[in-house]
């Protein structure tokens, strides 16, 4: 028990290790910053893609979905960071997480998007559009709201996700709060700071999973 | 255009190492599998206990799942594979990763599980007990299938989300596809391997996010 207390949860550790813990949770907070609205938006156009006339298109934002969820987002990054050089393109670690991440979120929340767009009715679309909105207008001013009402527990959740994914940098040597702490982790030979990062990603992001618990209830009754 | 091939595409380099990234996909595999199993297993018996809904036991029950939804699983598996061995506790990075992920699938199967469970009429329970079921019975032969029904399309998904996690491994130095190509990169100075690894990863999970969309559509219900 003594061993366990010295080893995880030592508060000499962690108050020696706290002011490189909050610089990495700073750029944690920036990074989510950048990939959250980039995967929004990306997201946003993969499903407005979805809905174009043109079956190419259709097609090619199917094959892009489908890609970047089979492919794991780890190896994405260590893709685009590592292999890319090879290739003439180098990125800064930052901007491999944004480009990395980019690509995969975009993929997840197109298909939240395409979800919540196929469960408004045709009809919605067709009254749009009988009152002389064009088909753009009649996606963006009829459709998408209600769309967007419809999965915001699944918008929420995925986003939930990417905080969590953001964790993922570290490996690319981006100083975000899991690398800071594994870094002071690996100097002071304790576990402590490890946790210290375990309990702030709590503190962020356990109010929004029961808050999502609850938007989901309210949302299946 | 050629020095991207030359970049990517050595044959020479990939012929090299392509045994090696090959036994990286069979520990793959075998990560994805026994997670797989292991999770969703952990995840229904979670439920279940809830269902009896003993104060204490659910309280502890929904404190685990939402710790487990809220933690980056590297964050877990950096803990436990660096925290443990300094009370004693030694496991291999293979043990380590499959006991994360199996932790955070098991949460996330019992959030699904219940919401299946709460979604069945009330109707349902009554009239089972009513035709002399015990609270178990109803429970496994009436409930249960009608709920596992419900919540094969989002557990598909997020066990297809899970799995892939596999590729974390990596960090710790489980020999699984990522860090046999990586190896491989520092070891060739070429990024063939990385395209290689990247490549075998789509194949391994394309048919499972084809399989994914095809559950969806099959069981897909309709909400009222």
């Amino acid at each position: 028990m003594e061993a366990l207390i010295q080893q995880f949860f030592n508060l000499d550790v962690m108050l020696q290790a706290w002011p490189i813990v909050w610089r990495g949770l700073l750029m944690t907070l920036l990074l989510c910053l950048a990939v959250i609205p980039l995967g929004l938006i990306g997201g946003l156009v993969v499903a407005l893609a979805n809905l174009s006339r043109y079956r190419a298109v259709r097609w090619a934002t199917i094959v892009f979905v489908d890609f970047f969820r089979a492919i794991p987002p780890l190896v994405l990054l260590i893709f685009v960071k590592e292999g890319l050089p090879f290739a003439g393109i180098r990125f800064s670690p930052f901007l491999a997480v944004c480009v990395a991440f980019l690509l995969n979120n975009s993929a997840y929340y197109g298909e939240v998007y395409r979800a919540g767009i196929e469960s408004i009715g045709a009809g919605q679309t067709e009254a749009a559009r009988s009152t002389g909105l064009s088909s753009f207008q009649a996606t963006v001013y009829v459709v998408l709201p209600q769309a967007v009402r419809n999965v915001l527990p699944d918008l929420l959740s995925n986003t939930i996700e990417v905080v969590k994914l953001t964790s993922l940098a570290s490996v690319v040597a981006f100083h975000e709060l899991l690398y800071s702490a594994d870094m002071a982790r690996s100097v002071t030979y304790n576990a402590s700071p490890i946790v210290m990062a375990a309990a702030i990603y709590l503190i962020l992001l356990l109010p929004v999973v029961r808050l999502l618990g609850r938007l989901e209830h309210r949302m299946s009754t | 255009m050629s020095s991207f091939a030359e970049a990517f595409l050595n044959w020479e380099v990939i012929l090299q190492y392509l045994p090696a990234i090959g036994r990286g996909v069979i520990v793959t595999i075998q990560i994805a599998i026994l997670v797989v199993i292991s999770g969703i297993a952990l995840g229904l018996l979670l439920a279940v206990v809830r269902s009896y809904r003993i104060t204490l036991v659910n309280w502890m029950i929904v404190a685990l799942v939402d710790t487990l939804r809220s933690l980056p699983p590297l964050v877990l598996i950096l803990l436990i594979y660096f925290g443990l061995p300094n009370i004693g506790i030694n496991m291999g990075g293979f043990v380590v990763v499959w006991l994360v992920l199996t932790l955070v699938l098991a949460a996330f199967a019992e959030e699904i599980f219940w919401a299946g469970l709460l979604s069945v009429d009330k109707g349902q329970w009554q009239a089972a007990r009513s035709t002399g079921l015990g609270y178990t019975q109803a429970l496994l032969y009436v409930v249960m299938p009608q709920a596992v029904r419900m919540t094969i399309p989002p557990l598909t998904n997020r066990t297809i989300a899970i799995t892939k996690n596999t590729a974390l491994g990596t960090v710790i130095g489980v020999a699984e596809i990522m860090n046999e190509a990586t190896t491989a990169v520092s070891f060739s100075g070429n990024a063939s391997p990385l395209f290689v690894g990247a490549v075998a990863y789509v194949l391994l999970f394309l048919p499972v996010v084809y399989l994914g969309r095809w559950i969806e559509t099959r069981f897909a219900w309709k909400k009222n």
